[in-house]
């Protein structure tokens, strides 16, 4: 019976019927449901790692183990991870590894729009990319049978659109696959120089039989047509153009690195107009182009956002039919929810008027109005340098006026290094933890301070009071956030003292924790009109001619409104 | 057969993501190629959301494209505007008549549209419009307008209604499923008129 699974459940389906022993992951949308499909397989040994880096390198030790292993991840998930990517790829496997990343093209939920296929071709990794649900579970399966048989990790590319879309599967049966032996390899598994220039001439000899294999790989196929357009494609491209122009010849690739440089010659002489459809950067057009093969690639298909039927008919026929504009409306920018500890914080960053770095997640949106209050957001754990970097420039004075703001999970992804280096180059900035324990924005993940495993039982959990205090912060408070008051109080306090503070705001996601029932009620006779409740950028409360109107479906009785009000004009009721 | 395409735009948090759910089954068990896309992530807290479900005897692209839609539904109203372009002429639009304001409306910066029923007639005179929460709040529980919703779009798609009903039984947790059942029972035979 064939079932309906989205491409990352396919991922997951195919890692289980390869006899993967070994997931691990950090979550990141898109790739995320990778990793929470296969907690549901009891075979599987799965994890939450703190960040991409620990993950890959425990799929390399289980692979390193004999087991067949897979690490997942998004895009950028993979710059964290590159470390151990580069040198994995001299030492090569035991059990067979797969490195799973999921690219987001148009950026759905990220902060750039990196193309991993680079990745590929400067680590000298094959790379595979499916199409639909179906390819991704085979897909799966042949990386890792590829893996074993020619000594290598193998990537598989992901984008959003085959992450998040769903199409039918026929499940198989799990193959029974042995562990394998360990043998210590010193030559094998030790990159010094001396055994690691021994492994680099193995990587090029690899590369070259990869290439033989990209000529008869079953991933990679010519689907003749008319003779008259021939179109190289692979992803979710190759689905986009099917949709619009099924008469035509295809060259459907799924193996991407090395590339089949014979088939793609045999095809490009064999069409009269030969266009290269793929998203993001020119990967597969730049290296065709550089064996003389004219094509048009780039020039008709932006290197940003996603590509789609329409655009690629528009392109190729120059028929797009023509549609209605879209209606002139007022934007749904996504927003903290109702009752997110979040805002209660941002809030009282907003008024003291600080400057923030920030960080990846939820409270990203920290920095969308009437909030307004981030400065920074580069990548995950970035928050805790960029202050200090902010401190080094500009001086104390500077620093008394910033803050850095970051979230649990990511604090203990790649924030605490920055922390280190704060108290180890004596700065003085300050820096909040918004911990709401649990990773909020890709959908709710247990990580290493939750007391949580990725299979909800109890595990031990970071007490972030004590890890901090260890690396040698001095001055470390936990404070409600709804508790207003107080949190001013030290925040005002903490950022002057000329020391290095950490102020833990602690109050747990609200969509986890929920509320009790209450609910905010407004009575307008007491009202001054301070806006102040308007200030904190609730959806539940609109502004009505400058008086809040609570929306009794969106509000969750989380009370921010009602501390702030001095009037008394707002109150809970119903608790 | 043709392709039919279909698609649900509304707020993160509405429920989206579960009427996927349902039509997945329904149209999987009715052996057909099926197809549905949707987004994950930033745009659930709250933002303008879109699931597409296409299907067929073989459907290749799991995105509709703008003009491709056989039939829109709208979770809310302003976002069934929004999306509005997406319909094919002739197709039909199902809305539920609820309004969420969004940000900048709320912040008071800008004015949530009084007249969008009527923008959406200008595009579609096949256009169905209910107030599929209260519906759902006079059966005990607001969350299961968009089953109810479900309901009205079950007139359309020439599947027996019991294969609905089967596919409710499959994706709909057993405590949930008799009020579900009613909701989507009022759906199918509850007048929508404009």
């Amino acid at each position: 019976m064939k079932e309906l699974l989205i491409g990352n459940a396919a991922v997951a389906r195919g890692a289980w019927e390869a006899g993967a022993t070994v997931a691990t992951a950090y979550p990141g949308t898109p790739s995320t449901e990778i990793t929470e499909h296969i907690a549901h397989y009891e075979e599987i040994y799965s994890e939450w790692a703190p960040n991409e880096k620990v993950a890959m390198e425990v799929a390399i030790g289980a692979s390193m183990g004999g087991a067949r292993s897979i690490v997942s991840m998004k895009h950028v998930g993979l710059n964290v991870a590159a470390d151990p990517l580069f040198t994995v790829s001299y030492i090569g496997v035991n059990g067979g590894l797969v490195i799973a990343v999921a690219d987001d093209p148009g950026m759905h939920s990220s902060q750039n729009e990196q193309d991993t296929r680079y990745y590929a071709r400067a680590s000298h990794l094959p790379l595979f990319e499916p199409s639909d649900s179906l390819e991704a579970r085979d897909y799966t399966k042949m990386a890792f049978a590829l893996s074993e048989e020619y000594d290598t990790p193998v990537i598989l590319r992901l984008t959003t659109r085959i992450s998040h879309s769903q199409s039918l599967v026929e499940p198989g049966a799990r193959e029974d696959i042995p562990l394998k032996p360990y043998k210590k390899d010193v030559k094998k598994n030790v990159m010094m120089p001396a055994m690691a220039r021994t492994r680099h001439l193995l990587v090029e000899e690899r590369e070259h039989k990869l290439a033989d294999y990209s000529e008869i790989s079953p991933a990679n196929r010519i689907e003749w047509g008319s003779r008259d357009i021939g179109i190289i494609t692979s992803g979710t491209c190759y689905q986009y153009a099917r949709e619009v122009l099924p008469d035509v010849s295809y060259l459907k690739l799924g193996f991407i690195n090395p590339l089949p440089r014979k088939m793609i010659e045999m095809f490009a002489a064999g069409v009269k107009k030969l266009y290269v459809i793929e998203e993001l950067e020119p990967i597969i057009e730049d290296q065709i182009k550089s064996w003389g093969i004219t094509a048009s690639g780039k020039e008709l298909f932006s290197v940003q956002g996603e590509l789609s039927s329409r655009i690629i008919a528009d392109a190729v026929k120059g028929t797009a039919p023509a549609v209605a504009n879209a209606a002139d409306l007022p934007v749904r920018p996504p927003v903290l929810c109702p009752g997110c500890p979040h805002r209660a914080v941002f809030y009282a960053l907003n008024t003291l008027k600080l400057n923030v770095t920030g960080d990846i997640g939820c409270y990203t949106l920290g920095a969308l109005a009437p909030l307004s209050s981030m400065d920074t957001c580069i990548c995950m754990g970035a928050s805790i340098g960029t202050a200090l970097g902010m401190e080094k420039a500009r001086g104390r004075d500077f620093a008394e006026r910033t803050v850095a703001v970051i979230g649990d999970s990511t604090f203990l992804h790649t924030g605490v290094n920055g922390l280190i280096d704060v108290v180890y180059n004596q700065g003085i900035t300050t820096t909040i933890i918004l911990d709401n324990s649990i990773t909020g924005m890709t959908g709710h993940q247990d990580h290493p301070g939750t007391g949580k495993n990725i299979k909800g039982t109890p595990a031990p959990s970071v007490n972030l009071e004590k890890l901090v205090e260890s690396i040698g912060i001095r001055h470390v408070y936990v404070v409600d956030p709804f508790d207003q008051d107080e949190l001013f109080r030290i925040i005002e306090r903490e950022t002057e003292r000329h020391e290095p503070s950490v102020i833990i705001t602690r109050r747990p996601c609200f969509l986890i924790a929920r509320g009790s029932g209450a609910q905010a009620v407004f009575d307008s006779s007491l009202c001054t009109e301070c806006g102040k409740c308007l200030k904190i950028g609730c959806p539940a409360i609109a502004n009505k001619n400058n008086k809040p109107e609570i929306n009794p479906v969106l509000c969750v009785g989380c009370g921010l409104c009602v501390g702030l009000c001095e009037q008394k004009a707002l109150s809970l009721k119903g608790a | 057969m043709d392709t039919t395409s279909i698609l649900v735009v509304g707020v993160g948090g509405q429920g989206t993501l579960l009427t996927a759910r349902v039509l997945g089954s329904l149209l999987t068990n009715e052996n057909y190629d099926v197809k549905i896309s949707e987004i994950h992530g930033m745009a659930q807290r709250g933002g303008s959301v879109v699931t597409h479900v296409r299907y067929g005897k073989k459907v290749h692209s799991p995105i509709i494209e703008p003009g491709g839609a056989d039939i829109l539904i709208g979770f809310e109203k302003m976002e069934a505007l929004r999306w509005s372009h997406y319909l094919k002429p002739g197709g039909k639009i199902i809305i539920n008549d609820q309004e969420i304001l969004p940000m900048p409306v709320i912040s008071g910066s800008e004015e949530y549209p009084g007249d969008i029923i009527n923008r959406i007639k200008e595009v579609c005179s096949d256009l169905y419009v209910l107030d599929a929460v209260s519906v759902a709040e006079k059966l005990g529980n607001t969350k299961v307008f968009n089953i109810v919703i479900l309901g009205v779009l079950s007139r359309f798609l020439g599947i027996e209604f019991d294969s609905w009903i089967n596919a409710m039984h499959k994706t709909i947790p057993q405590r949930f499923l008799d009020l579900n059942l009613k909701a989507f029972e009022l759906g199918s035979i509850i007048s929508c008129d404009a």
